[in-house]
């Protein structure tokens, strides 16, 4: 089935039709998204603007990060606040065997291999996930919002006091993870590899949500009791997703590593959860390409308020406020209804 | 699959054996037996307070009975969770409605049907794409006449095409025998005169409905029993409740206002 | 085994946790009754804290220095309420989550702008320096005796507040049933508020009395809130009495296990790999309290009735 085809619906069989809405790639906006993202970090690296390489690569890790934070949050209505430790984890993933090649130690772990470091990211942030969703997921509506924030906060103490990894002073690594045929040196090579991951996790998550699998999370998010009533045990497809979420987030955070080459525990504080959670809010989460709107969005912010004043959290947490309390469905949302759609 | 009009006394598909329910000092359920036969229709009746909601939660399980024992098709269900209730062939319609807002009609018949195919755990094919689950669902909104909505999102519904589309939901699990709590709950007559017709083509599966609606009910059942105050106190055919003493008495004695 | 240091501990344990409990009851009473997360709460403390600072070194005495920063921070409080939170009580508690976050940024930077970079200490009156003699010779610091007395106080002034009066009945009242409340001709409004106030006031209080001990700084605010969320969590949410019991067990695990947990580390590993991991293990100790907690009992150790 075509793209065009599933947006409209196959008119032959009115049981296989389906409105567009939501969820499906709105494909012009979107496209045009993709194509600015794809030509911009190459783009600014001709005009010689290395810092906007550095703005683009950092939105598309971020998006990624944001875009897998959606799956529960959008589709699955489970609000994480904690989901910066999945960052940190993967960002040390990458920091703590360099480490070990350089300093000594710890043979089991000590290489620079690309696959390894990645490979310890996905499964050290699935185990935990698993783990600390376990217990979570028993609870929900606030009391789920703080526990993820206790545990974000818990990884975050763990590496704070965790001396011989630098600690509060963080860990600096002068090699990025290596793989064959590619250096992650080149400022564009690592731009190629954030682009392409970003790409493939958006369509991960677009068939995530679109299956049955995702049926079940957006059922369990609207009407719980219902789901029950149908016998389905929401709770382990929801622990599923967490999962997956984590995952997705622990690659962000190994891509992130790589890039800044400064891995601190300061990447898992709570805060950063919260303004990982206002990006997906304010871009849209019920929206695939939501997140990315709401990262961009969020770094110019960033950018611009932090050069017009020292304290920009101020007008930073003001807008923050007037969004929540004025803002329905975030940005996506309101382009929406610019657009003539209901919401 | 809806079972055959054999509606024979000796082919009961539900028994229910002196079951009681007391809340502190009140007996909500005072020792009620009765058979439900299969591919009837079956209505409960009573005054207010009559303990018809806690009967039926005890069928759906969300009450568990003090004693007393519930048997479906041969297998004693008395202490059986409500969520595996659907997995045996009961299902039951909420009376305050409870459906997937934010999805659209067929989508919400579709994931009933797709509860009743096995697990959940398929993460690649689009769901709306499945014909195994958009037709059976399509077919179960036509019976309760709700395809013309099929696109539209629940929350659009008006109160009574929520309700069929409850009732369309339950169907979408395949069950033996539907619960349906006061399914005209909340509506007018004219929304109440569509929901009779649909039930009324969709006799031959077993349904045993809880209703205030007289005219509902005598149109519909091919039997009815009769709760005052938790006691069942009659059962038969609607000409035969019509004429009983008791059921009478029970009715005008009590005086009490119908909702 | 040394038993003053063990005793010292303990009364530090127990210290560290009539604080968290100061600062978790305002959270309870407002989570409690008004159905409200609020982040910011951590913000309020530590405004408590400066405001107590400022005042302190401009009048020369500490006492004066709280009983003017008190209603400061009520005042503080109230325009918090006014402003933003009644605004919030309508909407669901990730709109409460969002929304506080936002104005714990609003408050930092509106502190960072009114008072100096790099915080200040707060200096002590005579007679709270130095130390008392308990029993067995042991000596333990006076003010620290002030806060746990003062601690103990406010706790049973809360608890007589909660269940003995009729603002108490009312501030229960309300957590269960609004529409009934104001139907009593309760202004909901005014009561909201109430609380709000009363709950940032006792926090603010917490933060004047840590002030001497730990200075007076930007992140004390957000460092205390997630512990506070625990303890909150481990006690029951709205559970004025869980709140206590939990504060006071966190307190003890925390100190205790800072300063006992390499030794029983190295019990039973080598050195150096207690070295690392006591430390790890001593910052984790109360959310994995917690994680047991929830395994095993979800709603809390005394979650209130009326949810």
């Amino acid at each position: 089935m075509t793209m065009a085809q599933e947006a409209t619906g196959t008119d032959r069989n009115p049981a296989l039709a389906h409105p567009d809405r939501g969820w499906t790639v709105h494909s012009t906006f979107n496209s045009i998204i993709l194509l600015a993202l794809a030509a911009g970090a190459p783009v600014a690296m001709y005009i010689g603007a290395t810092f906007w390489v550095d703005i683009f690569t950092r939105l598309v890790i971020l998006s990624i990060a944001a875009t897998g934070l959606n799956l529960i949050l959008g589709c699955g209505g489970m609000v994480s606040f904690g989901h910066a430790a999945f960052i940190g984890l993967g960002a040390y993933a990458a920091g703590i065997p360099t480490y070990h090649v350089l300093y000594g130690g710890f043979e089991a772990i000590a290489t620079t291999s690309g696959f390894v470091h990645l490979a310890i990211a996905v499964v050290v942030c699935a185990v935990f996930a698993f783990l600390t969703g376990a217990i979570c997921l028993r609870t929900k509506g606030v009391y789920f919002i703080m526990i993820t924030m206790a545990f974000g906060q818990m990884v975050f103490f763990a590496f704070v006091s965790m001396e011989t990894y630098g600690g509060d002073d963080g860990l600096t690594i002068d090699t990025r993870s290596e793989f064959p045929l590619i250096s992650l040196d080149k400022p564009l090579v690592l731009y190629a590899v954030c682009f392409i991951s970003l790409l493939a996790t958006l369509y991960l998550v677009h068939r995530l949500t679109n299956s049955r699998f995702g049926m079940v999370l957006q059922a369990a998010k609207q009407n719980e009791e219902r789901v029950r009533a149908l016998g389905v045990n929401a709770y382990l497809y929801r622990l599923t997703a967490y999962v997956i979420s984590g995952a997705i987030c622990g690659y962000a955070g190994f891509l992130l590593g790589n890039f800044t080459t400064f891995i601190s525990p300061e990447m898992m504080d709570w805060t950063r959860s919260g303004e990982l959670m206002f990006m997906v809010i304010l871009g849209g989460a019920a929206y695939l390409f939501g997140p990315i709107v709401g990262v961009a969005v969020f770094l110019v912010l960033e950018q611009t308020l932090s050069g017009v004043m020292v304290h920009w959290h101020l007008p930073f947490g003001i807008l923050l406020i007037l969004t929540v309390l004025f803002v329905k469905g975030g940005l996506s949302g309101l382009f929406d209804r610019w657009a003539g759609k209901h919401e | 699959m809806s079972e055959t009009a054999n509606k024979t006394a000796d082919a009961p598909i539900m028994r229910i054996e002196g079951l009681r329910k007391s809340f502190g000092g009140v007996t909500a359920t005072d020792d009620v037996s009765v058979e439900i036969h299969t591919g009837e229709t079956h209505a409960i009746i009573g005054p207010n307070g009559a303990g018809k909601t806690t009967l039926i939660s005890q069928l759906s399980g969300l009450l568990p009975p003090d004693a007393g024992r519930v048997t479906f098709r041969g297998r004693d269900i008395t202490r059986l969770p409500a969520h595996q209730r659907a997995h045996v062939g009961l299902a039951r319609s909420f009376q305050i409605t409870s459906v997937f807002m934010e999805m659209t009609v067929l989508d919400n018949v579709a994931l009933a049907v797709q509860a009743r195919s096995g697990h959940s755990f398929h993460f690649w094919s689009k769901a709306r794409t499945l014909s195994h689950l958009r037709e059976p669902a399509y077919a179960k909104l036509e019976q309760v006449s709700l395809a013309g909505r099929a696109h539209t999102r629940a929350s659009a519904l008006s109160h009574g095409e929520r309700r069929q589309l409850e009732v369309a939901m339950a169907l979408g699990t395949e069950p033996h025998m539907l619960l349906l709590d006061e399914p005209m709950a909340g509506m007018g007559t004219e929304e109440s005169a569509r929901m009779i017709e649909m039930l009324r083509g969709m006799q031959g599966t077993t349904m045993l409905l809880v209703e205030h609606d007289m005219d509902a009910v005598f149109a519909l059942a091919d039997r009815i029993s009769v709760l005052v105050y938790g006691r069942l106190i009659a059962t038969g055919t609607p000409d035969e409740i019509r004429g009983n003493e008791e059921v009478i008495k029970a009715y005008l004695g009590e005086g009490d206002a119908e909702s | 085994m040394d038993y003053s240091l063990f005793v010292i501990q303990t009364l530090n344990g127990l210290q560290l946790g009539v604080l968290l409990f100061l600062v978790a009851a305002g959270l309870t009473l407002t989570f409690g009754i008004m159905d409200l997360v609020n982040l910011a709460h951590g913000s309020l403390y530590m405004l408590g804290a400066f405001f107590c600072a400022v005042l302190t070194i401009s009048t020369g005495s500490f006492l004066i220095g709280v009983a003017l920063a008190l209603p400061l921070t009520a005042l503080a409080g109230f325009v918090v309420e006014f402003v933003v939170i009644r605004h919030l009580y309508s909407k669901d508690h990730l709109d409460h989550v969002l929304a506080t976050f936002g104005l714990i940024l609003v408050i930092d930077s509106l502190a960072q702008m009114a008072f100096r970079p790099e915080g200040y200490s707060v200096p002590l009156p005579e007679f709270l320096r130095g130390q008392v003699t308990l029993f067995s010779g042991i000596v333990f610091p006076t003010f620290r005796v002030a806060i746990i007395a003062t601690g103990l106080l406010l706790a049973a002034a809360l608890y007589v507040l909660v269940t003995h009066t009729r603002l108490g009945m009312l501030i229960r009242a309300g957590a269960s049933n609004r529409t009934m409340v104001s139907a009593l001709g309760v202004n909901i409004a005014a009561l909201f508020s109430g609380v709000f106030v009363l709950g940032a006031t006792i926090a603010g209080l917490a933060g004047m009395m840590i002030a001497p001990i730990t200075e007076a700084s930007y992140s004390m605010g957000n460092d205390i809130i997630i512990v506070t969320f625990v303890i909150i969590i481990v006690g029951g949410i709205g559970s004025m009495k869980g709140a206590f019991v939990a504060a006071i067990l966190i307190g003890l695990i925390d100190t205790m296990g800072r300063s006992y947990l390499d030794d029983i580390f190295k019990l039973i590993m080598s050195a150096e790999y207690a070295e690392t991991a006591a430390p790890a293990v001593s910052a984790m100790l109360v959310y994995i309290l917690m994680a047991i907690v929830l395994a095993v009992r979800p709603q809390g150790l005394f979650p209130p009735k009326t949810r």
